[in-house]
């Protein structure tokens, strides 16, 4: 299935929305890719919110991918008669505000100084991102959502879309997230933040010009990385393997597997990603709670008083959202009063469970998908 | 809806149906894999939700449509408001709980209604196994030795109506039955019922 990035721009006027910090940016571009047809009742939409370092791709491949090397990160699971199935319901992913994958973030030009914002750049929150998004569907001429679906932090963005437009939301589905960051989660955000900033290259966010932050920003990859796994998976995977074999080198060359790994995926992420919006997302994703908003009954309901219909996943070896956090979540939506159902999967693969093909989580989505009423 | 009910229910879950009016808010405690929540949507047009505590019947559940709460039943109805259920199923299940009158006073708290339905521990051929053999009797109700069985208490229909009133319960309404086939057929018994019936029924109030 061929699909193609698009992008939306638009001006933030003094009186539209600013930011949650009160600042005004503009102009805003949010990239996103489609699949699937708008039915004529406009009613078939699913928005697919993207982890912290993916992006629009959700599902198939671009036209100038011949060799399908490079499938969207979730096209197991989206596709024509998959488990969000394109022949049934149009997909829309958002690339998110801050990011660098053709959405406006810190590596964009500022329109006022010609050069890429860096530090410039204001702090944006999971609220703004959703806003963002909110305008996307507009532009398509969407006004309510079937389901909004999303993993670790798209899960935050599924969370923040059904307190601030609850009148949207059909259906939700947040997969390993949680309401709010733990201080074990900020914790490893905020290392993998310093690495980050005391790589000499990153001249206080300003390196556009030159060499950036690589070796800072592989080391907060490879941070992040081990957060998404587990001690189940890694001891599967690694153990305490050498690499080639080897005897020990009594230096600090990667001598276990484990090591080398880390350092590949950490280069491989420098390569691709931009280190301030390392920065700005980290940020956003720890300053992100909803635990009050979504205890209220109010903010979850819209002005006809409807409910949204909650289906909330959680993964048995996941350390950075463990499922005690999944179940407060189900915990505030009961007691509002929402239509709720919660699945913990038994999974050792730890918080990146969900980006693993797996037929349990694709029957719960598939399943939960037909049992929504059409409007 | 994707749901697909069952053809038939268990014998005593169409007593439990017909128990339940339509467009209720119901909550099915250990629903399984939602076959009772299933036919109720589809029949009655209720507004269900189950909880099941095995992962595997839980996701079944919701694959089928059914909202369901895969956890342990006696946490999870702790977080409902009050009143936010018209009634509760609590289907043979009130044997393997360990205070069955906290859980029910919850389950009163939160539905106006509860039905329970446990196995009658009363029945003749328990009795006499007891009798006869003088072991821990067995049965296809019960069917677990005594060192390794869920269920942890045992109850008679007299028990229950016993229990009931010194609780303060009202039994509103109350069903003996007796079944076979795969328990998809049986009868109602109404003569010597604590004698002759495989299972208990009861439509409880506070």
């Amino acid at each position: 299935m061929k699909v193609s990035k698009e992008t939306f721009s638009y001006e933030v006027t003094e009186d539209s929305q600013l930011l949650d910090s009160g600042i005004r940016l503009s102009p805003i571009t949010i990239a996103y890719e489609t699949l699937g047809e708008l039915n004529e009742a406009r009613d078939n939409a699913i928005l697919i919110c993207h982890a912290f370092s993916g992006d629009s791709h959700v599902a198939g491949f671009y036209e100038d991918d011949p060799q399908e090397s490079n499938p969207g990160w979730w096209n197991f699971m989206v596709g024509p008669g998959k488990g969000i199935n394109t022949d049934k319901y149009f997909i829309v992913c958002c690339n998110i505000l801050g990011s660098c994958m053709g959405s406006t973030g810190p590596s964009s030009i500022n329109p006022k100084t010609g050069k890429p914002y860096g530090l410039d750049f204001p702090m944006v929150t999971i609220g703004d991102m959703v806003v963002s998004q909110k305008q996307v569907l507009d532009h398509l001429g969407i006004t309510r959502l079937h389901s909004v679906i999303g993993g670790s932090v798209g899960g935050m963005q599924v969370l923040e879309w059904c307190v601030r437009y609850p009148e949207m939301v059909k259906s939700a589905i947040p997969i390993a997230t949680t309401m709010r960051h733990s201080a074990l989660a900020i914790a490893f955000n905020e290392v993998a933040r310093q690495a980050i900033m005391v790589d000499p290259n990153w001249n206080k966010g300003d390196y556009y010009q030159n060499p950036g932050p690589d070796l800072g920003l592989a080391v907060a990859r490879m941070i992040g990385h081990v957060t998404y796994l587990s001690d189940e998976a890694m001891r599967r995977k690694f153990g305490r393997k050498r690499q080639d074999n080897k005897d020990f080198s009594f230096n600090f060359e990667a001598n276990f597997q484990v090591e080398s790994y880390l350092r590949y995926q950490g280069s491989k992420f420098a390569a691709r990603f931009d280190a301030n919006s390392v920065l700005y997302i980290s940020k956003a994703a720890d300053y992100f709670d909803l635990a009050d908003k979504i205890n209220t009954r109010e903010s979850l309901q819209d002005l006809q008083g409807s409910h949204s219909k909650f289906l909330v996943i959680s993964y048995t070896s996941d350390w950075l959202y463990p499922t005690y956090q999944a179940k407060e979540l189900v915990q505030a939506l009961k007691r509002t009063g929402q239509d709720v159902s919660f699945c913990e999967i038994e999974a050792d693969c730890g918080h990146d469970a969900f980006l693993i093909k797996d037929s349990r989580l694709t029957n719960l989505l598939e399943g939960f998908l037909d049992g929504i009423e059409p409007s | 809806m994707a749901l697909n009910p069952p053809e038939q229910l268990r014998f005593d879950l169409s007593i439990i149906a017909s128990w339940i009016k339509p467009g209720a808010r119901v909550l099915d405690l250990g629903c399984g894999r939602g076959d009772l929540l299933a036919w109720l949507t589809q029949h009655k047009n209720i507004q269900g939700t189950g909880i099941e505590q095995n992962k595997e019947k839980a996701a079944a559940c919701i694959g089928r449509g059914l909202s369901v709460l895969q956890g342990d039943l006696r946490d999870e109805v702790q977080d409902y408001p009050d009143g936010c259920f018209d009634v509760v199923i609590l289907s043979q299940t009130l044997q393997q709980v360990y205070q069955p009158d906290e859980l029910l006073k919850s389950l009163a708290r939160i539905g106006k209604q509860v039905i329970v339905s446990f196995p009658n521990f009363s029945h003749f051929s328990i009795r006499m196994q007891i009798l006869f053999k003088g072991q821990a009797p067995k049965s296809n109700e019960l069917p677990y030795s005594w060192y390794d069985t869920p269920n942890i208490r045992v109850i008679t229909l007299a028990d229950f109506r016993k229990f009931s009133k010194e609780v303060g319960y009202t039994i509103v309404k109350e069903c003996a039955i007796n079944t076979h086939d795969q328990e998809r057929h049986g009868k109602i018994v109404s003569i010597f019922s604590n004698l002759r019936a495989t299972y208990g029924l009861f439509l409880i109030e506070t």
